[in-house]
């Protein structure tokens, strides 16, 4: 045990009540059962609850709820969370039930999906909500039984005092615990003694995914909702001119059609506030097939946009987007990108003279990377329900950053903020693309002019078509080399339209004397925002491509080159401001080496290897696949990650699988491109996603174990396996691949 | 609009309807069975999978008009209690992500293992190729398809 203050988080343990009957809190629902298989039978669910904090309450019975603050996006924290709550209170997992918490910036730690960051950022949240649960357990024992609390000890939802040889279920003193003063220190188990962290528990949600129940955002309904539908430009750089809307007014279960304006002119946005079209036509009716009809019959006339410029408030200093006038075209980006990454950049980090080392290079090795503006495409299109009355609103829907959808429909509505009420239903994926909240503010206000609870649905093709992509990417690297084949100065420029993607404190920066890192951007109406691993998926597939291809120039083995500049990253780092830690960084590299018998020959295959850091996190992958007709079928991916403490074993396996799955579909088949503003691809006949035939036949995960406390892991495993295939392919092929999808690319 | 007499899992139930709405619709909106997901509405990604007498079928390009006396089966009809064996394979497999895609994708596999009791990888592959996973959980789903054939 280790004692440790409870300083940390303490407004969690403000209270609605002492004690929290039945009626108070969240009802039970059977599919929350922590054990979805087979416990929802076995467990008698309490009479009555006792709130011991924000996180946990427990029943006369002992069966204890956990609430998951955190939206669920298939990160499975809904599972993971609520197991370390359970693991410091002690308690057995098949007691708990799990539910999602609302959205409360007081008692809880950051509810935001994104950046990996869900555990890290809440770990030591969770352990003191558990750890002090189980102390004022203790406390309430210890007074019923007259003994000092250090006697008291616990075991898996038991209270024991050993010396009177007296013993309580926890549920018989949850009444009590739940009036004891939150205490001043508490005591954390020890890395060692944890029995349900480390190990594999089923995702709570899983009996009610498989049985259908529910659970999405698109599924939430309450009686005498309307169905909303939005109709925004054909392209971008185009704006609403004129609509008819009598024609589909006396259309059968139409209610209204009209203009919707999701800010205000005089608003300045928040961060989560991009939106494409901020002016569409909003059509509402009984059932969605009415308004889809209605939405197809509509008659609008669009017209060209003016430049214009978009507020925004900053952390700290307010800014300005400037969104330009015109219809754009894929064409036309790729000229800009090669006509921008001739010009020079704004030099990001400079160490040595690498300008000088390239005039004296004996061989200047330089190649050109590409990558295409994507659609996140969560399966689960976006959708929010909202019902506002005159002095307050309930909002519900898939959410990431469910704070600030609040704050930005409180400000649209004109109610302060404690009037809004937040909550998040499971989410059919997200990928980034629910960080940015406008379809709240547009249910709302849909809602609030209709005076009834109204649900806003995107079709498939509106959101495909509506903006919020991953930007373009251009990166060109070069590397110098003597005539000895050592390298001896490196240079990457890397821009973006609109955003860059350059992360130029990480390897191999820190590993090399003389180190040019340069960025561009520009700017584009075409509206873009953070997609899994943001940045950091063009940047692996690039830099990790060329150092593949770098490695075989110098005549080395590209895991031991890599091995051999983490080296002197750690013995003696260049410069300051190096963001990864090279010993961690060589530890999966040298793990997937052993796991994949990387030395010995795959038979008949070919393969590649790949590493990134981002998210605090290490991963390293080693592809191997075969050629067919043109594409690759992918044998194997062995993984090899360091993300701290594994909370929930199998999941993080299955999340490591997706991201490699994701990973070779994007850079195989992503691809958004455009024509006279507007996109050529709407739905998935057109936007190729990865499919059975295509995924990996096997991949394989291993974890380094230690004790560090956890980092991400949704997004890490994401961007280095886009170039461990790309230089697999080359393995088999003989051909480099640099410019993503590599199926075919308008950049070629 | 015109009433149709639809037979979904089993029971009657009747909806008034424009003709041209697809069965997706019919279930989600007024037959209250929110199980079948909407993903595409173009028959590219399986969400909406149902059986139509005991066929997969894409509920979001089936138009009720076209049902006829034909049996509906959704998620919500291919058990009672979540122990349907392809269900129960998921979970012990423990398949889903975000879990969007499973009904879909749990309703093709139940069709396939009809037809098929012991499939191929190939097989598998093939037949499924149609659902789509955001997510990337192919590799589980696959498992948990071999896991409920060897039942
Ligand atoms: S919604 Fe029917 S196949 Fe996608
Ligand atoms: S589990 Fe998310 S789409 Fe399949």
């Amino acid at each position: 045990m280790t004692l440790v203050k409870t300083t940390y988080n303490r407004r969690s343990f403000l209270k609605s009540s002492l004690a929290a009957g039945g009626g108070l809190m969240i009802g039970f629902s059977w599919l929350a059962s922590a054990c979805s298989v087979n416990t929802p039978k076995e467990l008698t669910i309490p009479d009555e609850w006792f709130e011991i904090n924000a996180y946990l309450k427990i029943g006369e019975n002992g069966v204890v709820t956990i609430f998951s603050p955190n939206p669920e996006i298939g990160q499975n924290v809904k599972t993971s969370m609520p197991m370390i709550v359970a693991e410091e209170l002690d308690v057995d997992w098949k007691n708990v039930l799990v539910e999602q918490a609302p959205l409360d910036t007081v008692k809880y730690t950051r509810q935001l999906a994104g950046g990996s960051d869900s555990i890290r950022t809440t770990w030591s949240a969770l352990r003191m909500a558990g750890a002090t649960a189980r102390t004022m357990l203790r406390e309430a024992a210890a007074k019923a039984w007259n003994v000092s609390v250090e006697e008291v000890t616990s075991e898996t939802g038991v209270l024991m005092h050993e010396g009177s040889g007296k013993k309580a279920g926890y549920g018989e003193f949850a009444s009590v615990a739940a009036q004891v003063a939150v205490p001043e220190k508490v005591d954390l188990k020890e890395l060692d003694d944890f029995s349900i962290v480390g190990t594999s528990r089923k995702n709570v949600d899983g009996m009610g995914i498989v049985t259908g129940k529910p659970l999405f955002g698109l599924d939430y309904k309450v009686d005498g909702m309307l169905y909303a539908m939005l109709i925004h430009p054909p392209a971008f750089g185009m704006k609403l001119k004129s609509f008819d809307p009598d024609e589909v007014k006396s259309m059968p279960g139409i209610k209204d059609v009209f203009t919707l304006k999701t800010f205000n002119d005089d608003y300045k946005r928040q961060w989560s506030d991009t939106i494409s079209f901020n002016e569409q036509v909003v059509i509402i009716g009984n059932s969605t097939w009415e308004v889809w009809n209605a939405k197809l019959m509509l008659n609008v006339e669009w017209e060209l946009s003016a430049e214009s410029k978009i507020s925004m408030a900053g952390w700290g200093n307010d800014y300005e987007v400037n969104v330009p006038a015109g219809l754009e075209s894929t064409f036309g980006h790729i000229a800009k990108m090669k006509e921008m990454a001739k010009k020079p950049g704004e030099i990001v980090r400079r160490d040595g003279n690498p300008e000088e080392e390239f005039k004296n290079a004996a061989r200047v090795i330089e190649r050109t990377y590409t990558a295409p503006f994507l659609a996140h495409s969560p399966m689960e299109p976006m959708n929010f329900f909202a019902d506002v009355k005159a002095d307050s609103a309930v909002v519900v829907g898939p959410i990431q950053s469910p704070e600030y959808m609040g704050k930005s429909v409180a400000e649209r509505l004109g109610l302060p903020l404690d009037k809004v009420e937040v909550q998040m239903t499971r989410m059919g994926g997200g990928f980034g693309r629910r960080l940015y909240g406008h379809f709240g503010v547009e249910a709302a206000v849909i809602s609030q002019k209709m005076k009834a609870p109204v649900k806003l649905i995107y079709t498939r093709e509106d959101e495909m078509t509506a903006g919020i992509y991953r930007p373009m990417y251009h990166a060109v690297y070069r590397a110098a080399l003597d005539t000895d084949n050592n390298l001896t100065a490196f240079h990457v420029k890397m821009g973006g339209i609109p955003e860059n993607a350059l992360h130029a404190n990480r390897f191999p920066a820190g590993a090399l004397d003389n180190y040019l890192a340069e960025s561009w951007e520009t700017d584009s109406n075409i509206s873009v925002g953070a997609m899994r691993a943001p940045g950091s998926n063009f940047n692996a597939a690039a830099e990790q491509s060329f150092l593949d291809e770098l490695a075989e120039e110098m005549g080395v083995d590209p895991i031991q080159f890599r091995l051999d500049l983490l080296k002197r990253a750690q013995e003696n780092p260049v410069g300051e401001n190096n963001d990864y830690d090279a010993s961690r960084y060589a530890g999966v590299l040298e793990m997937v080496r052993e796991k994949s018998g990387w030395n010995q020959a795959a038979e008949g295959k070919s393969r590649g290897v790949a590493a990134y850091f981002c998210h605090r996190s290490y991963a390293a992958q080693v592809v191997d696949l075969v050629m067919e007709n043109g594409e690759p079928k992918v044998e194997k991916v062995y993984n090899a990650i360091d993300c701290g403490i594994v909370v929930n074993p199998d999941a993080a396996v299955n999340m490591v699988e997706g991201s490699v799955v994701d990973g070779i579909g994007t850079a195989m088949y992503g691809e958004l491109t455009f024509s006279e503003g507007q996109p050529d691809q709407n739905n998935f006949d057109g936007y190729r996603l990865i499919r059975y035939t295509e995924a990996p036949k096997k991949i394989d995960v291993h974890f380094v174990e230690n004790n560090i406390h956890p980092t991400g892991l949704g997004e890490p495993p994401y961007p280095p396996v886009m170039a461990a295939l790309a230089n697999a392919m080359y393995k088999a092929t003989g051909t480099r691949y640099y410019h993503q999808p590599f199926i075919k690319n308008s950049f070629d | 609009m015109a009433v149709f007499n639809l037979n979904v899992n089993g029971k009657t139930h009747q909806v008034d309807v424009d003709p041209s709405t697809p069965v997706l619709w019919v279930l989600r909106d007024h037959l209250n069975l929110l199980g079948t997901k909407y993903g595409c509405g173009v028959a590219q990604c399986g969400a909406c999978t149902i059986h139509l007498d005991g066929k997969a079928v894409r509920s979001c390009i089936t138009f009720v008009d076209s049902v006829g006396d034909k049996q509906i089966t959704t998620i919500e009809g291919l058990s009672e209690d979540g122990d349907h064996l392809v269900q129960q394979a998921w979970l012990e497999q423990d398949v889903a992500q975000c879990g969007y895609c499973q009904s879909g994708q749990i309703m093709s596999a139940a069709a396939l293992l009809n037809e098929n009791p012991h499939p191929s990888d190939e097989e598998i592959e093939t037949a499924m190729n149609g659902n789509i996973c955001r997510c990337g959980t192919y590799l589980r789903i696959k498992e948990a398809i071999k896991t409920a054939s060897k039942v």
